[in-house]
């Protein structure tokens, strides 16, 4: 089973703890500006939405990549970085059309999700669970049952096979 | 490890940036934020410096928990002497700023001396620089905020400064970060204008590293689990934010109405939590749009609200059409309750200039009710006030106050004195409704009699956050203690403002305490840092702290005297509600207060409790 973080910006508050669990576990320390997911606060719209490298399956990173250091894990899908192969040339951080590749100064190297090799600190660390890594296939099932029950309500309200009114 | 060890000295007239090594003895006495600073603070500046001259020093500080995966890791505070109350101010603020000034590397940032014409600071990790504020000066912190990103290129750069009020100085002008989180009270902001410094904008790109990163992750997650699982910060304030309290505290019989001659608000609903969810009439939308946490928190109780655009405060305005911060339970008790307004989309507006321009909405509030009744009275006229019908409930009224005194205009010149001195100025200091010269919040002292001792006595003058007894006295948080009763509230009173000088100096936020006692908070402290904290330890921190604000303010000519409550308190008993017939029991309290805390009937520690404490 292919698994993915799954967002849902309706729930995030901004705290925050997706980015510090991810700086913490990729570089032990407490540091957002090296999370590989980044929470932003559309302040005027009172909105705030975590976005993260949804792991493409052709990935553009990956064929831009001059010195294949992006590979694929095979199980998983996940689009993982080699350090000791990346030149930095920072070609990915273009093609990558989410920008969800990043260039890291202290290390000359680029930085990305590699999903924690399977259970994301992210989505643990999400008080509110906004951020949840899933099924890949049944990510969409959750929003598909709201529309359902929405869908469901008004055909009982309006649609053909409404129950007749009992006296 | 938990503290970065370094600290930030600005001297704005020699225009000087200075790095220097945090003093690590007082970090393992005082641990950090307010206590770190405030010794800082006293070590630094005489007690009797002017609050606005520039020999006063104005201190940014963050605890060892800021910037960490603690729940409301991200706070800091700002200390100095204020220039309300003439006593130690330090005011506490959440948003993102905290945090960011310690991911570039600073446990505070001491600003010295005043700049020879409007400046303002960039922190860029270890770079700090003093740039001209001409273009932002006499502009609101939104249009600084704004600008000051668009100017260095970098959106993620966060920002604290002072509006039009803090360099008209305002002496209840705050310093707002992130566009509407405040460290509200007592006048940091004037402070911060007096030294013609407009705003500091920080960006960090440095990571904090704490003792024990198993055990922290281990601490923290307990502590999380705490919060999410009780009743108050798991459920209460992420769905009503602080606002849960409207009704409950109206209940109570102890929602200053007008100016406290009431203790209840007959229009208390319909400026509540509930009131903020339910949709308008007008639009069919609610005021409130979604909560919204600080860093690193998992309540969420802060509000983002939106107003009508069709409403008469708007309508013409469409920069005011988008969301920000609403109301939160002081800002919605101290402009609506105490003015006797009821209109929630106006509070809305006032409290969104009161961001906009920095101004401590319950200070603010607190001064025009006393205006309203200085009007009902006859003392202040309409030629007096340029035009204003100054009446209780008139939110027209409210409104005009906020815009004057945001740009300290007109009639808001003398609103900007804050009550004590307006009052004082016209005759009848008695309808001043404030300790220290600060007004206080949303808790009447005769209803809720713990609190009333907590005001008087409160380092910083009026203030529910040194000691927020409501814990214990309405919520039987740790443990249900009467309201009505004076018994026991002097050790009540002080177990909760030497815990809760504790919790200040480390970095989270005092909310934490509806689930969390120190015993909660002391590992996590201990997992980040050396120095064995335990909650025993942090009890004695606390009382530390508290004493040496205290001798502080006794330096700088406090006395007995000055721990009082307004003669309405004392005098004119509660007309309605479970208090009916009570005046706050303060003089019973005072004495056994002062017993409790090694202090000689005229309010000194004595020798040997200085020398307990080690101070």
């Amino acid at each position: 089973m292919l698994k993915a973080l799954v967002i849902d910006p309706g729930k995030c508050t901004g705290c925050k703890q997706c980015e510090m669990a991810c700086s913490y576990e990729n570089e032990l320390e407490f540091n957002v500006s090296k999370s590989r997911i980044r929470v932003f606060d559309f302040h005027e719209q009172g909105k705030m939405v975590p976005y993260t490298c949804t792991q493409c399956a052709e990935a553009w990173c990956q064929q831009a990549c001059p010195v294949n250091a992006i590979t694929t894990d095979a199980a998983s899908g996940v689009k993982i970085v080699h350090e000791n192969l990346c030149v930095g040339c920072k070609v990915c951080t273009i093609a990558c059309p989410f920008g969800t590749i990043n260039y890291n100064a202290s290390t000359g190297k680029v930085i990305k999700c590699d999903l924690c090799q399977g259970s994301p600190a992210c989505a643990e660390a999400c008080p509110t669970a906004a951020i949840t890594y899933q099924d890949v296939e049944q990510a969409g099932f959750d929003k598909m049952k709201m529309w359902a029950a929405k869908s469901g309500a008004a055909s009982e309200s309006h649609g053909a096979n409404a129950p007749v009114a009992k006296h | 490890m938990g503290w970065t060890g370094k600290i930030l000295r600005i001297n704005l007239t020699n225009r000087t940036v200075k790095s220097e090594p945090t003093n690590k003895d007082w970090a393992l006495k005082y641990l950090g934020q307010r206590g770190l600073a405030t010794k800082y603070l006293v070590e630094e500046v005489d007690a009797k410096v002017d609050p606005l001259g520039p020999d006063n020093k104005l201190i940014m500080a963050t605890g060892p928990l800021t910037g960490t995966a603690a729940s409301t890791g991200g706070r800091y505070s700002v200390i100095t002497k204020g220039p309300l109350t003439n006593a130690i101010a330090c005011s506490n603020s959440g948003g993102y700023f905290g945090a960011e000034m310690k991911f570039a590397g600073w446990d505070m940032v001491i600003m010295e001396g005043k700049a020879s014409s409007p400046v303002y600071v960039t922190i860029f990790d270890d770079k700090a620089e003093i740039h001209d504020a001409k273009d932002i000066w006499g502009t609101s912190i939104w249009h600084a905020d704004e600008w000051i990103k668009k100017r260095h290129q970098d959106p993620m750069i966060h920002v604290a400064g002072i509006g039009i009020a803090g360099e008209k100085l305002v002496l209840y002008s705050a310093v707002v970060n992130d566009l509407h989180r405040a460290a509200g009270r007592s006048g940091v902001g004037a402070v911060m204008g007096s030294k013609n410094l407009k705003a500091v904008a920080v960006r960090g790109t440095g990571g904090v590293k704490v003792r024990d990163g198993k055990a922290f992750l281990a601490a923290t997650a307990a502590g999380k689990k705490v919060l999410q699982g009780n009743g108050v910060t798991g459920a209460g304030l992420p769905t009503y934010g602080t606002q849960v309290l409207m009704n409950v505290i109206n209940e109570a019989g102890a929602m200053p109405t007008r100016n406290s001659r009431d203790v209840q608000f007959e229009g208390a609903h319909d400026i509540s939590a509930e009131a903020m969810a339910t949709p308008r009439k007008t639009d069919g939308k609610p005021n409130l749009l979604t909560n919204q946490a600080c860093f690193g928190c998992t309540i969420a109780c802060g509000r983002i609200s939106k107003i009508d655009e069709t409403h008469f405060t708007i309508k013409n305005k469409p920069e005011y059409w988008k969301a920000s911060g609403g109301l939160e339970y002081e800002a919605a008790w101290a402009l609506g309750s105490n003015t006797g307004v009821k209109d929630l989309d106006a509070l809305t507006y006032v409290n969104f200039i009161c961001n906009e321009q920095a101004l401590d909405p319950i200070s603010f509030g607190a001064t025009v009710s006393a205006a309203m009744e200085l009007y009902e009275i006859g003392v202040l006229t309409k030629e007096m006030t340029g035009g204003i019908e100054l009446k209780f409930g008139s939110a027209e009224a409210l409104v005009k106050c906020v815009e004057l005194t945001g740009k300290g205009e007109g009639f808001g010149k003398e609103l900007g004195l804050g009550s004590a001195r307006l009052t004082a100025k016209y005759g009848h200091p008695e309808l001043s409704m404030a300790s220290k010269g600060q007004e206080f919040p949303a808790y009447d002292g005769r209803g809720i009699q713990g609190i009333g001792l907590a005001y008087a006595t409160s380092n910083r003058g009026g203030c529910h956050l040194r000691g927020y007894t409501i814990s214990s006295e309405i919520f039987g948080i740790p443990e249900k203690t009467d309201p009505l009763t004076t018994v026991g509230k002097p050790a009540l009173v002080k177990a909760f403002q030497d815990a809760t000088a504790a919790v200040d100096s480390s970095g989270v936020c005092v909310f934490t305490t509806f689930a969390w006692t120190l015993n909660d908070i002391a590992p996590q402290l201990d997992a980040a840092i050396e120095g064995g904290w335990t909650a025993d330890k942090l009890v004695e921190l606390g009382e530390r702290i508290w004493n040496m604000e205290r001798q502080f303010n006794n330096r700088a000519g406090f006395t007995a005297k000055d721990d009082s409550l307004p003669p309405r308190f004392l005098k004119e008993a509660a007309k309605t509600g479970p208090a009916t017939g009570k005046v706050s029991g303060l003089e019973t309290m005072l004495p056994e207060y002062y017993a409790l805390r090694g202090w000689t009937k005229d309010g000194v520690p004595t020798n040997e409790t200085v020398s307990r404490l080690g101070l």
